[in-house]
């Protein structure tokens, strides 16, 4: 095993002979206890604190917190009459406080047992763990937009309806689709909504009653069946087939009068697209129902294939995947919805509108799709000329009754969305444009791929060695007979400085490990994760199981009991109950 | 491209150790004629100072409400966040980590997590929270359908002191879950009858204290009554610091406490990212929704945590799961967090009494202006006035004179015969020169 400068990584260099061999008993004594080579097995040399250097032991707030301390500077109120009529909340919160110095300490310790992105290789599948840029982190921080309220008047968040409008246009264009619902939270939360405005669409042709079910393959995202089973719709599965692609003539039969929706990954869960997308879009459609195609994939084709054009009728698009917003510890995301004519009348509220011809673009854009900037071609009502009296060149449409023509299905949210996400995804679209985007998608594809060729002969393909899109799926079939699950494997990749791959999803193939390395990783780092998961094979082979059964050993902690956690849940800290005085003894 | 490492080089050789001429081959599977054959009609990438210019001038075309005297809220509040919040949630293994799956390098994660579910948990006087929803709105729709599940009944009561969005979202979730919900009509003076509406076939009551009209409720006897005939109370919050001063819902028998915690540790954003709590009773966390994390050891013994009671998550259970939500508000959770730690219950308690103190300074002096009356009888740190005139045009000319008065009902009620009402906000930012210059402009602009 070798580091970057081509050193040995340790004196153990897992996969040489042991280093101490040829040693004389006492000279190997030593270097095993320099090397803390027992560390191995989970006994480290212990220190009193319990800290390991840089690695440190950190109570709860809780415990080190104290009642009446605070770190925030306020000065008592003058005397003055309350208004709570008789509602104060009397006694002990349970809130300990901290001053500022301590609050420091205590959450950049935190912080030090955390991976992220700017650790190291973060090759979560499905995931797209790509570079957070901080020009965005600074953008979303301007008090134009980080320091504005949802109501304050419209002609005071000009600038911020434009930025929606803007980031609507140029999710529009990526994806070949004329509409955009901004305001969904997260994925799933897209997810829902695009299976509403289905229902809404089917609602409006009657079919409401009939329309019930909806197909969902077996390789889907756990959050499409439970979306769909949320909204009170019939769950029935696609079957897999060992291709890794969902056939038309598999998903035909499932086709009829009382099918709603299919709801299909693509590029799909397995790290490959979808080859008959058109036809079995054609299929549902024929068949009066409508495609759900779920983005969480979308970095694969960012540029280069639409989803407009293969008859996609919503799509979510989780903007902290592909358009790099941070995925901060789980969240906060943001599911923006693209909608097909058919479904666009349906798009929730609230919505923003362009008042004047022009409004919505950065720089003159060549060319606008038909159907955009319909309001300000149209005559205008009395009512958008006093709105343009008032230098106003966007309104945000928040009911129902003022959207005209389109038959929103209501508000899936309180206020607008998720302002914060959107600022930070339009500078990501900004600042690599159009081709930039394109070389991104271009350049996950190729990591994924090339990481894919490195490994084919050592871990086990389900599929097939084809190309893949932007991640590439392995099974467990290359640890057959190893006693290593690849749950050890992931664990022993945290040992080797990494963040574990996505495991045991999708749920088609057995111990699946899904890698996606994305856009971010440089060449010289895929060589490295590659060497690594190479010496890992060899070791599983060779039979060196102790590197994997006990991983992580150098971790902040090891194996988490989660059987302990579900069984006996301790959900929120409670003091320590007293010890019963003791008897004296003798 | 500045973030893309990969040179061309890299581009040729790492075909070649594919096996491949062209990036296009690895494209196969794509229909030929779906495969775009040069890049979209958007801009071409830009450097960082142009992209900031742009971004800054949309900005500037905003007032940002610490350039003004600023009284908005009705579920959005400005408060002082202080410098270190912002400084600590923008660590690289804060800010660039994902849910916290492997547990062995995410305990900073769970640890923040299981922190902020036992301050929310003590905040709301409930027996346990979760790892946060995507806001109050949607947290409050979980709410309901969670009533529904433990219930086994179908129809929530909604109060007409709900945040008028609250209610929009529940209505909108409840219409497509095919579920009924009985919506009183808007309640100014939380005068409303909600006992009577309460029987055997009611899953739930939803209540808003301090209710959208600034109004505090005591929901003590609504889940007496709730209770009696099976059916749930569900209290929410907007204004999370209220419950530093004013009776939480635990303590008036909720079953599940949800509501908005933007107001601690976060911007606001222009309406979002915020952070839902959600609390409830031990005996129902099975039936809870979204991310829980719990206490457990690691194989040497030594104290970890985990995301726990997966079974209930849609990646487990699927069509079965008790929720589709996937994430948390986890960078919000920890800003929220940080905040509540910094401030504690000394400071959490004062600051709840400087917001009452000038929110009640406030409405006496407004109740002095001609042509303005104030209606509440009970408030924390909002509350509603009538004006002489439609509020919505008063706060546009008063937003032409500086001033962000506040919030019209009619914004969030438009035809609802609200239209002279005027939500005002007053918390720890507003000094007495903002007061004094919201009175002289409304008086003048009421003239």
């Amino acid at each position: 095993m070798l580091n970057r400068q081509g050193r040995p990584t340790s004196a153990q260099a897992h996969g040489t002979a042991d280093p101490a061999a040829g040693m004389g008993d006492e000279a190997a004594r030593l270097q095993e206890h320099r090397m803390g080579r027992g560390e191995r097995g989970g006994a480290h040399r212990s220190t009193f604190t319990g800290n390991r250097a840089l690695h440190q032991e950190e109570p709860l707030i809780f415990e080190i917190g104290r009642l009446e301390c605070t770190g925030v500077d306020l000065d008592e109120p003058e005397p003055f009459t309350p208004r709570l009529g008789g509602l104060e909340r009397q006694g002990t919160i349970g809130l300990p406080g901290l001053t500022e110095p301590e609050v420091l300490r205590h959450y950049v310790r935190l912080s030090q047992k955390n991976f992220g992105i700017d650790t190291g290789p973060f090759p979560l599948g499905s995931c797209t763990m790509k570079h957070n840029a901080r020009l965005n982190e600074r953008m979303a921080r301007l008090p134009g937009f980080a320091d504005i309220h949802p109501l304050q008047p419209l002609s005071t968040v000009q600038g911020a309806l434009e930025l929606m409008s803007e980031l609507a246009r140029q999710l529009c264009t990526l994806t070949g689709m004329p509409a955009v619902a901004l305001s969904p939270k997260a994925g799933a939360h897209g997810e829902m909504l695009g299976l509403m405005a289905i229902r809404a669409a089917i609602e409006a042709k009657g079919e409401g009653a009939s329309r019930r079910i909806v197909l969902v393959p077996d390789s889907a995202h756990g959050t499409n069946p439970a979306t769909a089973a949320l909204l009170g719709f019939t769950v029935k599965p696609v079957p897999a087939r060992d291709d890794g692609w969902v056939h038309v003539d598999d998903f035909k039969p499932l086709l009829g009068p009382d099918v709603a929706a299919i709801m299909l990954t693509n590029p799909n869960t397995c790290g490959l697209f979808e080859p008959q997308v058109v036809e079995i879009a054609d299929a549902i459609h024929a068949a009066g129902g409508y495609f759900y195609c779920d983005g969480a994939n979308f970095n694969a084709i960012v540029g280069k294939v639409r989803p407009g054009d293969l008859g996609v009728d919503a799509m979510h698009i989780n903007l902290h995947k592909t358009f790099s917003t941070p995925h901060g510890g789980g969240g906060p995301g943001a599911g923006p919805v693209v909608l097909s004519e058919r479904l666009a009348p349906f798009a929730p509220v609230p919505f923003v509108r362009p008042l004047s011809r022009g409004a919505g673009e950065v720089e003159s854009a060549r060319q606008r799709r038909p159907g955009e900037g319909s309001a300000a071609d149209s005559p205008l009502t009395p009512a958008l000329s006093r709105k343009r009296e008032r230098g106003n060149a966007y309104e945000l449409v928040e009911h129902a009754a003022d959207a005209d023509d389109a038959l929103p299905l209501g508000r899936i949210t309180a206020f607008h969305g998720q302002m914060g996400m959107y600022v930070r995804a339009l500078a990501y679209m900004l600042s690599h444009g159009a081709d930039g985007m394109r070389q991104a998608s271009e350049d996950a594809v190729l990591n994924a791929n090339y990481v894919r060729a490195c490994l084919a002969d050592l871990m086990s393909l389900p599929f097939g060695n084809k190309p893949c899109m932007h991640e590439v799926l392995f099974d467990d079939a290359w640890l057959k007979d190893t006693g290593v699950t690849t749950l050890d494997v992931a664990k022993a990749m945290i040992d080797e400085g990494y963040h574990p791959m996505t495991m045991y999803f999708p749920l088609v193939v057995h111990g699946a490990m899904l890698i996606e390395p994305t856009e971010s990783e440089s060449k010289a780092s895929l060589d490295l994760f590659i060497a690594t998961m190479r010496d890992l094979a060899m070791s599983a082979r060779r039979g060196d199981t102790e590197r994997f059964l006990g991983a992580p050993y150098h971790a902040p902690r090891r194996r988490l009991d989660e059987t302990r956690a579900a069984r006996q849940p301790v959900l929120k800290w409670t003091p320590p109950t007293p010890l019963p005085p003791q008897e004296p003894q003798g | 491209m500045r973030y893309l490492p990969l040179s061309d080089a890299d581009r040729r050789e790492m075909l070649a150790r594919i096996g491949v001429d062209r990036i296009d081959d690895l494209f196969a599977a794509v229909p030929k004629d779906k495969l775009l054959s040069s890049p979209p009609d958007l801009p071409r990438r830009k450097g960082e100072l142009e992209v900031e210019r742009i971004l800054s001038r949309m900005a500037a075309r905003n007032v940002a409400a610490s350039s003004v005297p600023f009284f908005c809220g009705a579920g959005a509040y400005k408060h002082h966040v202080p410098a270190s919040v912002d400084h600590l949630i923008q660590r690289s293994e804060f800010l660039t980590s994902y849910t916290p799956y492997q547990p062995e390098i995410a305990q900073g994660t769970l640890q923040y997590l299981f922190e902020f579910q036992t301050q929310v948990a003590n905040l709301t006087a409930m027996e346990v929270a979760n790892a946060s929803m995507y806001d109050g709105s949607t947290g409050t729709a979980e709410a309901v359908l969670m009533a529904h599940r433990v219930t086994r009944r179908r129809k929530a009561v909604l109060s007409g002191g709900l945040h008028p969005h609250y209610a929009e979202v529940v209505k909108t979730v409840s219409r497509m879950a095919g579920d009924e919900v009985a919506a009183l009509p808007p309640d100014v003076p939380a005068a409303e009858d909600l006992l009577s509406a309460i029987d055997e076939t009611v899953s739930c009551v939803v209540v808003q204290t301090p209710d959208v009209f600034g109004n505090l409720r005591d929901l003590a006897p609504i889940a007496e009554k709730a209770h009696r005939h099976g059916a749930l109370l569900i209290a929410v919050f907007t204004e999370a610091v209220s419950l530093g001063l004013v009776r939480p819902p635990g303590e008036m028998g909720a079953d599940i406490a949800v509501g908005e915690g933007q107001s601690i540790g976060n911007a606001l954003s222009f309406g979002g990212p915020y952070v839902g709590l959600f609390a409830t009773r031990q005996k129902f966390i099975r039936q809870m929704p979204g991310r829980l994390c719990g206490e457990t050891v690691d194989a040497d013994g030594r104290r970890g945590y985990v995301l726990t009671l997966s079974a209930r998550e849609q990646h487990i259970r699927r069509d079965k799961a008790t929720s589709n939500i996937c994430t948390n508000s986890g960078l919000c959770c920890l800003a929220f967090t940080i905040h509540m730690t910094l401030l504690g219950e000394a400071g959490l308690k004062r600051l709840a009494r400087i917001n009452h103190a000038n929110a009640v300074t406030l409405a006496q002096m407004l109740s002095g202006v001609p042509g303005v009356e104030v209606l509440n009888e009970t408030f924390f740190n909002e509350f509603t006035v009538r004006l002489k005139r439609p509020a919505a045009e008063v706060v546009e000319r008063l937003a032409e004179r500086g001033v962000l008065a506040g919030v019209p009902v009619s914004r969030l009620l438009p035809g609802a015969g609200l239209d002279d009402l005027l939500l005002v906000a007053s918390t720890e930012v507003n000094t007495a020169e903002d007061r004094a210059a919201f009175v002289t402009h409304l008086t003048e602009v009421l003239r």
